[in-house]
Parts: structure tokens; C-alpha cells; sequence
């Protein structure tokens, strides 16, 4: 299990290729990754992640701890940023190893409904018009009642 | 005691700082809360509407109920939007 939280950009290719290297009883790995994505009807100039150091790692830490036994996960990634990001730019990769596809998919959707509100991560977008923090949505945490 | 208290987003914007060091005899979040809103207009204004705030205590979320016995970090902060 890996967690990463960084300001620079991560290379997704080196990232996917090592995390699926060098596991013989895993069948199944699966990648998702999350890009900043433009605004509808107006052009974001760039977005602002801010984060809780400390809790943070903590928080993905046992995000990612509860994923891997839930599952029987071989080995799990997150990769988080922080900082300014342009449209188009990676925001933050999971990954995970499982024996077969289902469970190395319904991790990775765990991981990515937790880690959208339960890890202490900010999102502010920049328009012409100023700054606006992003409001979290109702159905990201309804997303949770699944789990 | 002294607490550690951090804000975060929206509510470090309204309050105008990060983080600073509060000597109180608060025994809840809830206490710390309170005696937060009676210092000045810009904690009031921060701490107007709890159902839009969360909080972590020692780096762990909670809720406002929570104990201050043995904390030394509290941290307010709105729905948290990662991913």
C-alpha cells in the first residue's frame, strides 16, 4: 500500500506500470485517475487544492487500510494532489490489486467515493469573475450509504 | 489548556487566519464553538450555520459533541471535496 501527497505532477504511465509490475497471484489491477476538468458556460483558469497535512495521510491511510481487507486487495495506490492545477491536469490516481476484476473495480470505487469526503481536501476554481470554493455535493455523500 | 485550532477553506477566509492558540476551559467542540463566536463578528459570521461545517479533533473527524480532554488539535473546515 502506497499513499502520496504531493504538489507535482505525477507521471500516471511510470505510476500504472510499476503498481502492476511484479504481483503473480493478482489477476486483476485496476487505475483510475482524476483530471481537472473545464467549466460548462465559462473558463476556469486554474483550481486550488488545499489539504490538512497530517490528516490528510491519515485520513487516506485508513481509507486505503480498510479497502485492501475489505477486499482482499494485494496492493493499493492513491496519489493526491495539492496545489494549483490547470484544466486537463491530473488531479489524483487510485489503483488497486485484487485476485479478479470485481473486487479490484469495487475497491477502487470505495476508494474514490471516500476519498472525495472523508479526505481533507479543499477545491477552489478560478474564472475571470475570482475565486469560488467547490461545494460538496449531496450525492457525493449519499455515495457512501452504498458501502 | 491550550488548544491548537485550524481552519480551513471558506472558514480560514472568513476568520482571516490558518491556525493560532487558544488558551480555554472548554470541556466540547461545541464549548470551544461558543466562546469562539463571543470574541468577535468574523467567529460569528464563521460559525453561523454548524450544519455546514465539519470538524476534526486531533486529526480524526468527529462531531461537535466531542470531548477537548487530552486534545491538543482542532480543526474546522467545510465538507471536505477531494477526488
Amino acid at each position: 500500500m502506497r499513499i502520496v501527497v504531493q504538489s507535482a505532477p505525477f507521471d500516471f504511465g511510470a505510476e500504472a506500470q510499476g503498481f502492476a509490475s511484479g504481483h503473480k497471484d493478482m489477476g486483476a489491477i485496476v487505475t483510475f485517475t482524476g483530471v481537472v476538468r473545464d467549466l460548462e458556460g465559462d473558463t476556469l483558469d486554474r483550481m486550488v487544492i488545499e489539504h490538512y497535512p497530517g490528516m490528510t495521510e491519515k485520513a487516506l491511510e485508513k481509507i486505503a487500510t480498510e479497502a485492501m481487507s475489505r477486499w482482499g486487495l494485494g496492493d493499493a495506490l492513491v496519489i493526491h494532489r495539492f496545489g494549483e492545477l490547470r484544466p486537463g491536469d491530473m488531479i489524483m490516481m487510485v489503483a488497486t490489486a485484487a485476485p479478479h476484476r470485481v473486487d479490484a473495480f469495487d475497491a477502487a470505487e470505495y476508494l474514490m467515493d471516500y476519498l472525495k469526503s472523508r479526505a481533507p481536501f479543499w477545491k477552489q476554481e478560478f474564472t475571470s469573475d475570482g475565486g469560488a470554493w467547490v461545494a460538496a455535493k449531496d450525492e457525493d455523500e449519499d455515495a457512501l450509504k452504498r458501502w | 489548556m491550550t488548544i491548537t485550532v485550524l481552519y480551513f477553506a471558506w472558514v480560514r477566509e472568513r476568520i482571516g487566519l490558518p491556525k493560532e492558540t487558544v488558551e480555554t476551559t472548554a470541556a466540547t467542540v461545541m464549548d470551544l464553538v461558543e466562546e469562539l463566536r463571543a470574541r468577535e463578528e468574523r467567529y460569528a459570521m464563521a460559525f453561523s450555520d454548524l450544519s455546514a461545517l465539519r470538524v476534526a479533533v486531533d486529526q480524526d473527524l468527529t462531531e461537535f459533541d466531542a470531548t477537548l480532554d487530552g486534545v491538543r488539535e482542532v480543526a474546522f473546515f467545510p465538507p471536505m471535496t477531494g477526488g
